[in-house]
């Protein structure tokens, strides 16, 4: 339960950093020299909303559907099986 | 003509690709529609990709970035980052897993079922494949204006030859093109039809993998290429930021911050999308999910940081064009700045975003062929290989109305990118339909019917109060009109559109289809318990093998 807040409280706030009012009006600093602030801010976000994706699926993946697939075991013998 | 040349040996690979070389699964209802749901991680995430990838969103974007400047990355690149890897989390995962428990492979198979319904079921059906003609349609007419543009006649200085021509009586000078916007049109239908006819799913996959691959690839190329061929984009971007007249380019003032919260809701549409959903179906493995959502991000951030920045440069190079005309800035910066051989590789990396209507078209016919024929009897009746060649020859109808539709309306262009825009919201405004399906037990098919109708009238409603405003409609950079003066603000007109109290429609649409869907399911009988067990069974693991408990049909 603990850990299905602090996913959820993790995604919202996450969410809510989209809303970056504070670079609206700003062009400096120009990262890699080129790219504006508030662009640069964005392209940073979808790098973090990878990384957000990858502890969901480290600590909140479905399991109740994993078992949908074969075992393992049951895949082994279903290739060596011609049948 | 080199440009044309090359483009004409990527469609010859892609239909290559999409009807011989990885045709190797059965002719089964299963291999045909959802690739005998076997594809790897990889093409998965790349096929996936590949079919949210239109032409709309890639030259659309830059044009867009053309108009308003660096914001549009936030409004359609990193909200969309977030919000489809979420939706693809919790909802692909689950319609993947339905899909393989109960051999579901369209939404509205999964809805029937779910519900117990199948009338219902019939008109979630067509708002959805009235909602993606207009896809289809722009997908075939952006083929026949890609292949034209990129084949225009040159003259020795470098510079389009132009000849003249009567037009309405007067004498007007025109470009030349080896291939007709008609002819391209044809070509590229024809190339699209004959993929999807024969390779069905599985070529489908494989040709979006490529188009993927390709675009990811070039598309860095170009990048950089254009970039030093201007001297550096560290160059003009300072040029611009000393320029009052370019400078909101390189900010969001152009984007109200209203505006900008809304469009975070649009990227819900991705899990409504018919020819996503049936994509999700197709992983071999649930674990196919996990690399897809974490790259996911990164390769939009790939496509559309390129885009939104030659958008926004495009701005300096080639000030002054209007709303549409900005929309083939992509095109005009590789021409202008590459060779031949590479603007013709990288037009066929256009060209690879512009025939996503693909996958729209499969869809369309997938749909019918499972939700309409099958549903009615038509597979009990006559087999399981009636119900693909239904499928197939669907394909054949679809692909050849678009391109008439293409060919007769291509001065009503805008209808049609009017009517996806309109469907964006449409599709999220539906999500909350299969949110209600997936997590909420007690929802019923007629909160499901009320949320449908709610989502097609209020985009009728939008439709009406677009077009009977575009009178007052504001220009660029002026204040938003009011509609109503008894309204006050509540609904506004700006020159992309109306306006909901400064919010795209989007907001109250959806959350008017989360209420509807909520009243219409309280006030109704909730499914039986079989079904409700059937859909929520207790967390015991299941090794039930899949296909073996099918959707009712019209006929239980």
């Amino acid at each position: 339960m603990k850990k299905r807040i602090l996913l959820t409280s993790l995604v919202a706030a996450f969410y809510l950093l989209h809303q970056d009012f504070w670079n609206w009006g700003k062009i400096h600093p120009l990262v890699l020299g080129f790219l504006p602030v508030g662009l640069a801010y964005h392209v940073g976000y979808s790098v973090m909303a990878a990384v957000l994706m990858a502890v969901m699926v480290r600590f909140a993946w479905p399991q109740d559907l994993d078992p949908v697939e074969p075992p393992p075991a049951a895949q082994e013998r279903s290739k060596e099986d011609p049948r | 003509m080199i440009p044309a040349l090359v483009v004409l040996v990527y469609l010859a690979i892609v239909l290559y690709l999409g009807i011989f070389a990885f045709r190797k699964g059965s002719s089964s209802k299963e291999d045909y529609f959802v690739a005998g749901r076997s594809l790897g991680p990889y093409v998965f995430l790349l096929a996936l990709f590949g079919t949210n990838m239109t032409a709309f969103a890639i030259l659309g974007s830059s044009g867009l970035a053309y108009q308003r400047g660096i914001g549009v990355y936030g409004l359609m690149a990193s909200a969309s980052g977030l919000i489809i890897p979420l939706c693809l989390f919790f909802i692909g995962t689950r319609l993947w897993g339905l899909g393989k428990k109960f051999g579901h492979i369209t939404q509205v198979q999964y809805f029937r079922d779910r519900w117990e319904c199948s009338h219902i079921g019939t008109v979630i059906f067509l708002l959805t494949s009235l909602m993606l003609v207009p896809y289809i349609i722009i997908g075939i007419m952006g083929g026949g204006h890609t292949l034209e543009a990129l084949t225009t006649v040159m003259g020795p200085d470098g510079k389009p030859l132009l000849h003249e021509v009567m037009r309405d009586g007067k004498l007007v000078s025109e470009t030349r093109h080896w291939v007709s916007y008609e002819v391209g049109g044809a070509i590229v239908a024809i190339v699209v039809m004959s993929y999807v006819f024969f390779g069905g799913m599985r070529g489908t996959a494989w040709v979006n993998t490529f188009q993927t691959v390709l675009f990811l690839g070039f598309g860095a190329i170009a990048f950089a290429l254009i970039s030093k061929n201007l001297g550096g984009f560290d160059r003009i971007i300072a040029e611009m930021a000393a320029d009052p007249k370019t400078a909101p380019l390189l900010t969001r003032q152009r984007i109200p911050m209203a505006e900008f919260f809304s469009y975070t809701l649009i990227p819900l549409s991705a899990i409504m999308f018919p020819h996503i959903a049936i994509m999700c179906m197709t992983a071999e493995k649930v674990a196919s999910f996990k690399k897809t959502v974490v790259f996911y991000p990164i390769c939009i951030a790939l496509i559309w940081l390129p885009c939104v920045v030659l958008g926004v440069v495009a701005a300096h190079q080639f000030p002054g064009l209007k709303v549409g005309e900005s929309d083939d800035v992509i095109l005009r910066l590789l021409t202008s700045n590459t060779d031949a051989l590479l603007a013709g590789v990288l037009g066929a990396a256009i060209m690879a975003c512009v025939m996503a209507s693909d996958s729209q078209i499969l869809a369309l016919a997938t749909m019918f062929s499972q939700d309409v024929f099958g549903f009615y009897g038509g597979t009990q009746r006559f087999g399981d290989k009636a119900q693909v060649w239904t499928g197939r020859a669907f394909v054949v109808l679809v692909t050849t109305f678009a391109y008439l539709a293409g060919l007769h309306l291509e001065d009503k262009a805008g209808i049609f990118e009017l009517a996806i825009r309109f469907a964006f919201s449409g599709f999220a405004a539906l999500a909350p339909v299969m949110l209600a399906a997936l997590f909420w037990k007690r929802s019923t098919r007629w909160g499901a019917l009320a949320s449908t109708l709610w989502v097609a009238g209020s985009m009728a409603v939008l439709w009406w109060l677009h077009d009977s405003t575009s009178g007052i409609a504001p220009k660029p950079g002026q204040p938003h009109a009011v509609i109503y003066p008894a309204l006050g603000s509540w609904l506004l007109r700006s020159p992309g559109g109306v306006l909901v109290h400064g919010f795209l429609p989007v907001l109250p649409m959806v959350l008017g289809s989360a209420f509807w869907m909520a009243v219409g399911s309280w006030v109704s009988r909730p499914p039986s318990r079989a079904t409700i067990g059937k859909y929520f069974p207790d967390r015991k693991p299941s090794t039930k093998s899949a296909g073996s408990d099918r959707p009712v049909s019209a006929d239980n």
